[in-house]
């Protein structure tokens, strides 16, 4: 067993900026972000979103994940006791203009997306060497 | 006369909870701002919900595996326990940002009477858990017909 205990926390809502067509709430995912020589992986928690309810959109130098959950409740059950919400999920990054575009993966396991970016040549980090004079 | 009824298995402390749960109702209708509804606290969150034959209790576990599940079931205590690993990157990363969470939990959830501990099925899809249990016979809904004398 790990050393750490997880403990529970509410799940942050998206600020309303807009007026949506789709009911709901809208929370923002956990995420981690890093950085390998060559490539930028963003790795978000979205539990409940299968693979094929994922919309990636990337704009100029911004990228939004947006994932939609299904149904809470199967059909014909009653809430009894709610202790978390369930709606989407969104959150927008400035990604920068250091990723290859056309060069994104994206797979989503157990209800966590993994986005691995490539950088473009010039981004990638070079040594600098000292010279002495 | 007796002001509350006391069922048999009175727990105050479900009482209080209650209260304090209608209280932040009364309190969201009055001022219209939200009610958090995570007074339990303890990870995983779990909803419950119900129809006539079986309790449904879910869990948000993303990248949770099956095999790191422990679920256990003593008449009307659920418990679960496990540990949400996240998997080492490679050593040459950076960190941008570090939000998500490893660790370990451990829950008890009470459920409103004892279920037939042989009829349960839990399963884990895109990051949510969802355990079904069966209702006994004894607290299923039944149909009351009126006699006509």
């Amino acid at each position: 067993m790990a050393e750490k205990e997880l403990r529970a926390k509410a799940k942050e809502e998206v600020p309303a900026k807009a007026e949506r067509v789709r009911p709901g709430r809208v929370f923002v995912p956990a995420v981690d972000i890093f950085e390998t020589p060559e490539t930028l992986v963003l790795v978000a928690d979205m539990p409940g979103v299968s693979g094929d309810k994922v919309t990636l959109d990337l704009k100029e130098n911004y990228l939004t994940i947006y994932g939609e959950v299904g149904p809470p409740l199967g059909k014909g059950e009653t809430m009894v006791d709610q202790e978390y919400y369930t709606g989407d999920f969104q959150r927008d990054f400035h990604v920068g203009s250091l990723i290859d575009q056309s060069k994104i993966e994206a797979t989503m396991k157990d209800g966590v997306l993994r986005l691995v970016m490539h950088k473009v040549e010039k981004a990638k980090p070079r040594k600098i060497e000292v010279k002495v004079a | 006369m007796p002001i509350f009824f006391r069922e048999p298995g009175w727990n105050p402390l479900r009482e209080l909870e209650q209260l304090q749960r209608r209280m932040d109702r009364l309190f969201q209708e009055t001022y219209g701002t939200e009610w958090r509804p995570w007074r339990a606290g303890v990870y995983p969150l779990v909803n419950i919900s119900e129809d006539p034959d079986n309790v449904y209790v879910r869990a948000e576990l993303p990248g949770v595996k099956a095999e790191d599940l422990e679920i256990t079931l003593q008449d009307n205590r659920l418990i679960l326990r496990g540990e949400r690993k996240i998997p080492a990157e490679d050593e040459q990363v950076n960190y941008h940002r570090r939000e998500r969470e490893s660790g370990f939990f451990r829950r008890i959830v009470a459920l409103p009477a004892a279920m037939q501990g042989d009829k349960v099925a839990a399963t884990c899809k895109d990051g949510i858990l969802t355990i079904k249990l069966a209702k006994p016979e004894a607290i299923k809904p039944r149909k009351i017909e009126v006699k006509v004398v």
